[in-house]
C-alpha cells in the first residue's frame, strides 16, 4: 500500500511500486487533470508538481511519490479562488482542444514560482510542453498577464 | 433548407461514416423508434434544441463535436441570437445519438469537419432559436390576454409594451412548451444581431482551465475495465495467434482478446494492461505488404511522375509548342511525405455491450458514424445504441474514421457486462493513422525570352483520399480532390497541361485539416518563386548590352511580380489575369459566400477571400472586391524583395525507372500491393529489424524480463 497526499489529502493505493504516477492518478485515485499523451515524458499533458516541483507523472514511479505531496490541477484553486494563471489563461483564452492546458498551466505555476517575472526567453526555455492546436503565443501572453496580477500591489 | 423539427416524418437516417463524406449507408428505422423521448435536464424543452429551466438558464443542445475550433460556443450563439435570451445564462449539452435516432435525426447532421459545422447549420439553428422565442411570446400573450404582436422578447423576459409588464422566460417555459410550435417563423435581420459577429468567451474553457474531466479519455464509469491494444504493424497483415498462456496469472488481467488484426490485453488499469500486451507474444501475418518501406512507397508514388499514360485533368493550349517556343525552361519535383494528424489525445473510445444493448462514449468527429458502426460492430439494431459525445483532444479530421470504435465494441463484446475503456498508446497512435497523403509533385515551366511564363505542365503523383472513402466522385481516373489548389490554378497561363498520377498504396490515407491545400500550394507557389528568380541567358547580338535579365513569372502576371529594375509592370497584363481571375473564380466564391456566416467573425462587408463571409452582396460588388485585393496584393508584393533562394525538399530529377514496368497501368483507384517475391531478402532485413526493436522494447520492461529472455514476438514470413 501506497500512501501519498494529493491535493491536500491523504491517499493510498494499492498498486506496485514502479507504476508511474499519472496511472495511480488517473486510474486508481480517479484523478483525471493530468492527462496522457506520450508516456516517455516528452509532451509534458501528465505534468504535476511533486513537492512544489513540476514533474510529468507518466514517467515517475508512483515509490517516489510516497509520503510525499502531489499537486494537480485539480488543487490549483485555493477557497474556491481560481490561480491567477488559471485566471489569465480564461481572460485570453489560451485553450483550444484543451487536452494539454492543464499540463501547461501547472508548468506555467512552477516557472513563475522560481522566476515572478519571466522573459520571452525564459518562457520559451521554461515552457517545453506540446500544444498540437499551436496556443504557444497566447501562452506567452497569458504568462505575462499572470505574472503582473501576481505582483504584491506597492504601498 | 427544411427545419429539422419538420423531419420528423421522414423515414430513412443517413449515416456518414466519414469527415467530409464518405460512405453513405441508408439505414431503415422501424416506426416504434420515432417514438418521443423525454426531455433531459430540470426544465421543459422548447424544440429539440433548447431547455428553459425554472431559474430561466437555458440548455442550448450541441450536435456537432467540439475539439477546439469553438463551434460548441458558435452554434449556442445562433440559437441564443434568436431566442433573445440572456447569454450569460447558456450552457450547452451534446446530443447523444440515441435520442437523435428516436426523433428521426431532429439535429441534423452530427458530422463534424471541414470547417461546415456552422456554416451548413446556421439557418436551422436562429429557426429552432426564433420557435422558441414566438412559443415563449405567446404563452406571455396567452397569460396576459393581449395580443402576441405587443409583446417582445429581450434578454431572458418576455415584457407586454403597453403596459411594462414582464416575465421571466423560467415563469413561461412551462406553458410555452404545451403550444404547438409555429409554422413560419420571422428571423432577425442581421443588421439587428446583438450577439452573431461580435466576440464572445468560448463556453468551454473554464472546464477546460480547472481540469474538468470532459475528454474521451476521462469517462469513468463504475466497473470500467481497461483495455490496450496491439495492431498489426503492417497495415492489412492479420493476427495469427496469441501466446497468451504468458501472462495468465498476472495481476490484474481480466483478458487476451483477439481481433482480426490486432490484439487486446483488458485489465483493471490501463498500465497493467498495457504492461501485459508489451510482455505479450504475438504472431502476424503481415501479408504480402511486409517488405514495404517509405523508401518503396516513395519509389511506387514516385513512378507516377514517369507514367507515360496518365489522365490529364486540365489542357489549355499546347504545353509542347510551348516548350519549344521557350527561352528558358526550367523543372523541379517536391515531395510530401505521409503526416500523422497525432492529436495530443491519443485514440480512445470506451463501450458497454450488455443484454443486447450497446453504449458508447467516444472523441469522434461523427458521432452518427460511431453510432452505426458500433451496432454493426456489435450485430445489434441501431435503435439499441446509444453514443455518447465527449469533447475531443484535438481531432484535425483523424477522429472522423471509426477504427477505434470498431475495435472498443468488438473488445467490449467479449467482456459482455462491463464496460471497458480503450486507449491506444502514443506508438499504436502514431502507427496506424489516416494518413495525409504522400504526395509528389513535377513542375516543367517555359520562359519566354522576357521572362513570360508561357507553358507549365504539372504532374501530380499522389494517393488519393476519396479512393477509399467517396471512389463515385473519381472522374475519368482524375481525383480534383487531390489536386486542390492545382487544377483551380490561379495563374493565367497560355499553355498548361495538369496530369494525376493515381498512387494508392497500402497505406491508409485521410482527411488532415485543409488535406491536400496544406500541399500543393506550398509546393506551386515554391516553384513560382524558382520561376521569378530563372535569370534568361542574354539576347544574342543586339540585346547583350542589356545584360542577364530576369523572369517575370506568372506572378507578374498577377500584378504581384516582382519589378524588374528599369522596367514598368505591363498593365495590360494585370487587368487581363483578373480579369481571367474574374471568369473562373468569382462563380465560385458567389457559391461559397450564400451560406456561410460565421457568428464569431461578422456577417460580412469584411475583406475575405474564398469562403469569408467578406464576398456577400451582387455581382458588381464581387468583382470590385476582388480588383481591391488584387490591388491590394500587387502593392505588397512590389516593394522590393530580397533575392534568395529558397530551401526546398527538392528530389533528384533522375529516378531509376526499374519499376516502370511493375507499377504501369495505375491510374485505375485501386490499392497496389508492394511487397514481391523477388524482395524476400529485403523483408527479412526488416523483419528482423522489428525483432530487434520489440527485444529492447522487452529489455526496457521488467515484466518482459521476467517471463522470458528472447521470447520475442515473432514477425511472420
Amino acid at each position: 500500500m501506497i500512501e501519498l497526499t494529493v491535493n491536500g489529502r491523504k491517499r493510498s493505493a494499492d498498486v506496485e511500486p514502479e507504476m508511474p504516477l499519472l496511472w495511480v492518478l488517473r486510474d486508481v485515485l480517479d484523478v483525471k487533470g493530468p492527462k496522457f499523451g506520450c508516456g516517455i515524458a516528452q509532451c509534458g499533458a501528465c505534468t504535476v508538481h511533486l513537492n512544489g516541483e513540476p514533474v510529468r507523472s507518466c514517467s515517475v514511479p508512483v515509490s517516489a511519490a510516497a509520503g510525499q505531496s502531489v499537486l494537480t490541477i485539480e488543487g490549483l484553486a485555493q477557497r474556491g479562488r481560481m490561480h491567477p494563471v488559471q485566471k489569465a489563461w480564461i481572460d485570453h483564452e489560451v485553450p483550444q482542444c484543451g487536452y494539454c492546458q492543464s499540463g501547461q498551466i501547472m508548468a506555467a505555476v512552477a516557472l513563475l514560482k522560481k522566476n515572478p517575472n519571466p522573459s520571452d526567453r525564459d518562457i520559451d526555455a521554461a515552457m517545453t510542453n506540446l500544444c498540437r492546436c499551436g496556443t504557444y503565443a497566447r501562452i506567452r501572453t497569458a504568462i505575462h498577464a499572470a505574472a503582473q496580477s501576481m505582483k504584491p500591489a506597492k504601498a | 433548407m427544411t427545419t429539422p423539427f419538420r423531419q420528423s416524418r421522414r423515414d430513412f437516417l443517413k449515416v456518414s461514416t466519414a469527415v467530409g463524406g464518405g460512405l453513405a449507408l441508408q439505414l431503415a428505422i422501424p416506426a416504434s423508434a420515432l417514438a418521443q423521448a423525454g426531455a433531459k435536464g430540470k426544465g421543459p424543452e422548447l424544440t429539440a434544441w433548447i431547455v428553459i429551466n425554472p431559474d430561466s438558464s437555458v440548455v442550448i443542445r450541441v450536435a456537432r463535436s467540439e475539439m477546439g475550433q469553438g463551434s460548441s460556443t458558435g452554434l449556442a450563439m445562433l440559437v441564443a441570437e434568436e431566442l433573445e435570451c440572456d447569454w450569460r445564462k447558456v450552457r450547452t449539452e451534446f446530443v447523444s445519438t440515441g435520442e437523435q435516432l428516436r426523433r428521426n435525426r431532429a439535429w441534423g447532421s452530427m458530422a463534424t469537419g471541414g470547417s461546415r459545422s456552422i456554416r451548413d447549420s446556421q439557418e436551422y439553428l436562429r429557426r429552432a432559436g426564433a420557435t422558441a422565442r414566438e412559443m415563449l411570446v405567446a404563452a406571455a400573450a396567452q397569460r396576459w390576454k393581449v395580443p402576441e404582436s405587443e409583446c417582445d422578447a429581450e434578454n431572458g423576459v418576455i415584457i407586454h409594451r403597453p403596459s411594462r409588464r414582464r416575465l421571466r422566460f423560467g415563469q413561461l417555459a412551462q406553458a410555452a412548451s404545451k403550444l404547438e410550435p409555429p409554422g413560419e417563423v420571422k428571423l432577425k435581420d442581421p443588421k439587428d444581431w446583438n450577439l452573431i459577429g461580435k466576440p464572445a468567451p468560448r463556453l468551454d474553457i473554464p472546464d477546460k482551465v480547472t481540469g474538468k474531466p470532459l475528454f474521451g479519455i476521462d469517462v469513468q464509469l463504475p466497473g470500467m475495465v481497461y483495455a490496450a491494444i496491439a495492431q498489426c504493424p503492417v497495415f492489412r497483415g492479420r493476427l495469427r495467434s496469441v501466446a497468451d498462456e504468458r501472462i495468465l496469472g498476472l495481476r490484474g488481467l481480466i483478458k487476451v482478446v483477439k481481433l482480426e488484426d490486432a490484439a487486446a490485453v483488458v485489465a483493471d488499469n490501463w498500465w497493467r494492461a498495457n504492461r501485459m500486451l508489451k510482455a505479450l507474444p504475438i504472431e502476424w501475418d503481415v501479408g504480402p505488404n511486409g517488405g514495404a518501406s517509405t523508401a518503396s512507397i516513395r519509389e511506387f508514388v514516385r513512378f507516377g511522375l514517369e507514367d507515360t499514360s496518365v489522365p490529364v485533368a486540365r489542357n489549355d493550349g499546347d504545353v509542347e509548342a510551348g516548350f519549344a517556343a521557350a527561352a528558358k525552361v526550367i523543372e523541379a519535383e517536391y515531395y510530401a511525405p505521409f503526416l500523422n494528424h497525432a492529436p495530443l489525445e491519443p485514440m480512445n473510445c470506451t463501450a458497454l455491450v450488455k443484454g443486447g444493448r450497446v453504449e458508447v462514449w467516444a472523441p469522434t468527429q461523427n458521432a452518427e458514424a460511431t453510432h452505426a458502426t458500433a451496432a454493426a460492430t456489435a450485430d445489434v439494431p441501431l435503435e439499441n445504441v446509444d453514443v455518447h459525445l465527449t469533447h475531443l483532444g484535438g481531432g484535425f479530421g483523424r477522429r472522423g474514421f471509426q477504427d477505434y470504435t470498431r475495435q472498443a465494441v468488438a473488445i467490449a463484446k467479449a467482456v459482455e457486462g462491463r464496460p471497458v475503456k480503450l486507449l491506444w498508446s502514443r506508438e499504436e497512435d502514431m502507427q496506424h493513422d489516416y494518413y495525409r497523403p504522400m504526395t509528389l509533385m513535377r513542375f516543367k515551366a517555359g520562359l519566354d525570352t522576357a521572362g513570360n511564363l508561357i507553358a507549365w505542365r504539372i504532374r501530380d503523383a499522389s494517393h488519393s483520399i476519396l479512393a477509399g472513402v467517396r471512389p463515385q466522385d473519381i472522374k475519368e481516373g482524375v481525383d480534383r480532390h487531390a489536386l486542390g489548389g492545382i487544377v483551380d490554378l490561379p495563374y493565367g497561363v497560355p499553355n498548361l497541361r495538369i496530369e494525376f498520377a493515381m498512387r494508392n498504396s497500402h497505406v491508409p490515407v485521410g482527411f488532415m485539416r485543409t488535406v491536400f491545400h496544406s500541399q500543393n500550394p506550398f509546393m506551386r507557389e515554391c516553384f513560382v518563386d524558382e520561376m521569378a528568380h530563372v535569370r534568361i541567358p542574354p539576347r544574342p547580338a543586339a540585346s547583350e548590352a542589356q545584360g542577364p535579365r530576369r523572369a517575370r513569372g506568372s506572378r507578374q502576371g498577377l500584378g504581384v511580380g516582382i519589378a524588374a529594375p528599369g522596367r514598368r509592370a505591363p498593365r495590360h497584363r494585370c487587368a487581363g489575369l483578373a480579369r481571367e481571375l474574374c471568369r473562373r473564380g468569382i462563380r465560385g466564391i458567389g457559391e461559397r459566400c450564400g451560406r456561410a456566416r460565421h457568428p464569431a467573425r461578422g456577417r460580412g462587408g469584411r475583406s475575405g477571400l474564398r469562403g469569408e463571409p467578406g464576398f456577400g452582396g451582387g455581382a458588381g460588388a464581387k468583382l470590385r472586391r476582388l480588383r481591391a485585393h488584387l490591388g491590394a496584393l500587387g502593392r505588397d508584393h512590389l516593394e522590393p524583395r530580397p533575392r534568395r533562394a529558397i530551401q526546398l525538399p527538392r528530389l533528384p530529377h533522375h529516378a531509376p525507372r526499374r519499376d516502370a514496368e511493375e507499377y504501369r497501368g495505375g491510374a485505375r483507384p485501386e490499392r497496389r500491393v508492394l511487397g514481391r517475391d523477388g524482395r524476400d531478402a529485403a523483408r527479412a532485413a526488416r523483419a528482423g529489424a522489428v525483432q530487434r526493436d520489440l527485444r529492447r522494447d522487452r529489455q526496457a520492461n521488467p515484466l518482459a524480463a521476467a517471463l522470458e529472455p528472447g521470447s520475442a514476438p515473432r514477425l511472420m514470413r
